[in-house]
């Protein structure tokens, strides 16, 4: 079977001498699920850009290791997905256009991704308005769009960054159903200020206990 | 994969900047300006090629180094970045860019040539050598205006450092261009100019070498 692991060895970071973070460590296998908890501004969304590999910590080891086997870091945009209100698709292009474009970047083309684009869309409730400009849509539909980015790849890590932002109940239950569906074999990690979301994973930790 | 990639990051910025003339709009007019202030500088003087030389390439300069800059800038300024790190290498990003960046630099660069023959007195006596001087030192400003793009992206005063940072990495294709093709405007022939060529080529290759081995520091970070 297949086996992820990520694992952070006493990471620190600061921003201009501030101590966002340090020493934190945690090992996550296919399977865990953590929620990472704190104020805002304390550096959750830090933590999970680190986490993801998009940012470097000062201090400390992070791997990413699949079938016991560390993956480059260059690599492991093929191993994440990520959905967080930092990262935004592109609002000149449309929904199918962004979805086809990064699904291509990862290899995915053809009649298949063409078919789970459509799939995904539909099931957000977007594929009405699939061919119209991102700048056109509501802040709610922009979550939409970023959930499917997120997790149109089928990524072996999962990371919601205040996934409920701008959402509805309705997108909210999408998200909820996202995150349990990959919990079960995946990693998923989920930055949150919001009570609610702690029952989405299985552990947790309070960033501002590592200041 | 990676001419795949980088071809599909091609597209996608030549897209983009056809919907939105992010870029291209304020070239435009960067370049009908430069022009202008060059025809009522000369006035009705006649001007030795060799100066008209000089005069073409900071034209040249300028726009490249008002434009080339913006297609990394943008992917920060609108937070694109991170799901462009999140679905490819860091090589085909470089590449892609560098691709968008040598068709946009092209087209401006031969409209430019074309206006300014039109307003100036300029005389191109070996066309030949002259386009091969042109193309091969737009290959070197190309690649290295991508490359510095890329690292001001991550600071703060992007507008101030881009024209700080590229004129000395620049300074040695500017110098050796800039004679290339005088030589060939005064009727040089081609044979001549090969000195001058291959250090252009040398650059270009040496600079995308070291552009493709250093970027995933830059991106990575």
């Amino acid at each position: 079977m297949n086996s992820i692991e990520l694992i952070s060895e006493n990471i620190s970071k600061t921003y201009s001498g501030k101590v966002i973070f340090k020493n934190l460590s945690l090992k996550l296998a296919g399977g865990d699920s953590l929620t990472v908890l704190g104020r805002n501004g304390s550096g959750k969304s830090t933590l999970i850009k680190i986490l993801a590999g998009l940012i470097s910590a000062n201090r400390g080891d992070l791997f990413l290791k699949e079938n016991n086997v560390k993956v480059e870091r260059g690599k492991w945009y093929s191993k994440i997905g990520l959905i967080s209100p930092y990262l935004n698709l592109y609002d000149e292009l449309s929904a199918v256009e962004n979805l086809e474009f990064f699904c291509g970047l990862r290899d995915e083309n053809g009649s298949d991704s063409k078919d789970r684009i459509n799939s995904y869309l539909n099931k957000v409730g977007l594929y009405e308005k699939r061919n119209e400009p991102v700048k056109n849509y509501s802040s709610g539909m922009k979550q939409k769009l970023k959930l499917i980015f997120a997790v149109i790849n089928e990524p072996k890590i999962l990371f919601m960054d205040e996934p409920r932002t701008n959402l509805d109940s309705e997108g909210i239950k999408i998200v909820y159903e996202t995150a349990e569906s990959h919990r079960e074999n995946g990693i998923l990690i989920v930055a949150t200020n919001d009570a609610d979301d702690i029952e989405l994973c299985s552990d947790s930790l309070n960033i501002e206990d590592y200041k | 994969m990676l001419l795949k990639n980088s071809y599909l990051v091609f597209k996608k910025d030549l897209s983009s900047e056809l919907r939105t003339r992010y870029v291209i709009n304020s070239l435009l007019m960067f370049v009908l300006v430069i022009i202008s202030i060059i025809r009522f500088a000369i006035g009705d003087e006649k001007v030795d090629n060799e100066i008209l030389t000089g005069l073409l390439w900071i034209a040249i300069f300028f726009t490249s180094v008002s434009g080339l800059s913006r297609t990394f800038v943008k992917e920060e300024e609108k937070e694109t970045s991170f799901s462009l790190k999140l679905s490819t290498g860091s090589n085909s990003v470089i590449l892609g860019k560098l691709f968008f960046n040598l068709i946009l630099t092209f087209s401006l660069n031969l409209l430019i040539l074309f206006l300014f023959v039109i307003i100036t007195d300029y005389e191109i006596k070996n066309f030949s050598g002259f386009m091969i001087v042109i193309v091969f030192g737009n290959l070197g400003l190309v690649s290295a205006s991508t490359i510095i793009a890329a690292i001001i992206s991550k600071a703060n005063s992007k507008g101030t450092l881009y024209p700080v940072l590229s004129f000395p990495v620049l300074l040695p294709l500017l110098i050796t261009v800039i004679n290339a093709t005088k030589l060939a405007s005064v009727g040089v022939e081609t044979g001549k100019l090969l000195g001058e060529i291959q250090i252009l080529l040398s650059y270009f290759i040496v600079v995308t070498v070291a552009s493709l081995m250093l970027f995933k520091y830059v991106w990575e970070d």
